[in-house]
């Protein structure tokens, strides 16, 4: 019951990050569809990765989105989807039927757990070579970071031309010429 | 009979990658489609995990869905970064908008 429960939220919380309107409400979807997985892979027994997908999933990537937002604005998009949606659907419900297909007769192994190696043994020993993958991908982040952070120089004939908001003022009706001022005199100075 | 929880959490997975796959061919926002890839990842690792479940290796499901986690992670840094830049650079988000194919 409380594996349906979990599962019908994610769902739901995903269906809203893709149905919202502002991007804002996307993200924090998107967030609860990340606590709501964490949750399930705990109840799983996959405890170490529930607490870094709630971390990393549901924190982390929630703040950079929402950092992300409020740099580059809200912006209404058009009704007009890439592909037609009749195709779309038709393309989703014949990949979940075939997914479905294949692992829907899926049976736990029956006799308990059969690993004994902990966590930690497999991650730094087992699976160093996926470990060194991820401090390369964790500097290909921070470079990711610096460019989104960055004022990139925009070539001249790609600039936004901004119109100005005031419209300049009419000019001015011609004066007579006068004669320039004359100068004041040098003041003495004595010492 | 009642569904093993093993099943419910398959189903949660199909959903997932169906409605991550949808978000993927329908949205034209440049951040929403890192969402949906947001979407399709979380499926991902929570199909790592049934799986690590359904087989008894828990543990060695959990050391792939980390390092899944972490570049899923990257992945969504380097496409918002991306999608802030092209907003800076041409004033809008839609994936459309961007194309200067023509033809």
């Amino acid at each position: 019951m409380l594996y349906a429960l979990l599962v019908t939220g994610t769902l739901l919380c995903a269906g809203m990050a893709i149905r919202a309107k502002r991007l804002l409400s996307a993200a924090l979807w998107l967030a609860g569809v990340s606590a709501l997985v964490s949750i399930s892979l705990y109840r799983l027994g996959a405890h170490e990765v529930a607490v870094i997908e709630l971390s990393v999933g549901a924190g982390l990537v929630t703040v950079l989105f929402v950092f992300a937002i409020s740099l580059a604005g809200e912006e209404a998009m058009e009704a007009r989807a890439v592909l037609p949606k009749p195709v779309a659907w038709g393309l989703m419900i014949v990949s979940a039927i075939l997914l479905g297909w294949m692992t829907l007769p899926l049976r736990a192994s029956e006799g308990g757990p059969v690993e004994q190696a902990s966590f930690a043994t497999l991650l730094w020993q087992d699976r160093g070579l996926d470990v060194l993958v991820q401090i390369v991908l964790i500097f290909a982040g921070v470079l990711g970071v610096l460019g989104l952070l960055a004022e990139a120089r925009v070539p001249v004939e790609m600039r936004i031309v901004e119109r100005p908001a005031v419209q300049p003022a009419p000019p001015a009706p011609a004066r007579p010429v006068s004669p320039p001022a004359p100068q004041p005199a040098p003041r003495e100075v004595h010492v | 009979m009642t569904p093993s929880p093993l099943q419910i959490v398959l189903v949660g997975v199909i959903g997932l990658l169906g409605i991550g796959l949808y978000g993927l061919l329908v949205i034209r926002n440049l951040i929403k489609i890192v969402v949906a890839l947001q979407i399709l990842v979380k499926a991902a690792v929570l199909a790592l995990v049934a799986a690590g479940y359904a087989s008894g290796h828990v543990n060695l499901s959990q050391s792939l869905a980390a390092t899944v986690i972490v570049a899923d992670t990257i992945v969504a840094v380097v496409g918002i970064a991306l999608a802030v830049q092209v907003r800076r650079r041409f004033g809008t988000l839609d994936v459309k908008a961007l194309s200067t194919l023509k033809g």
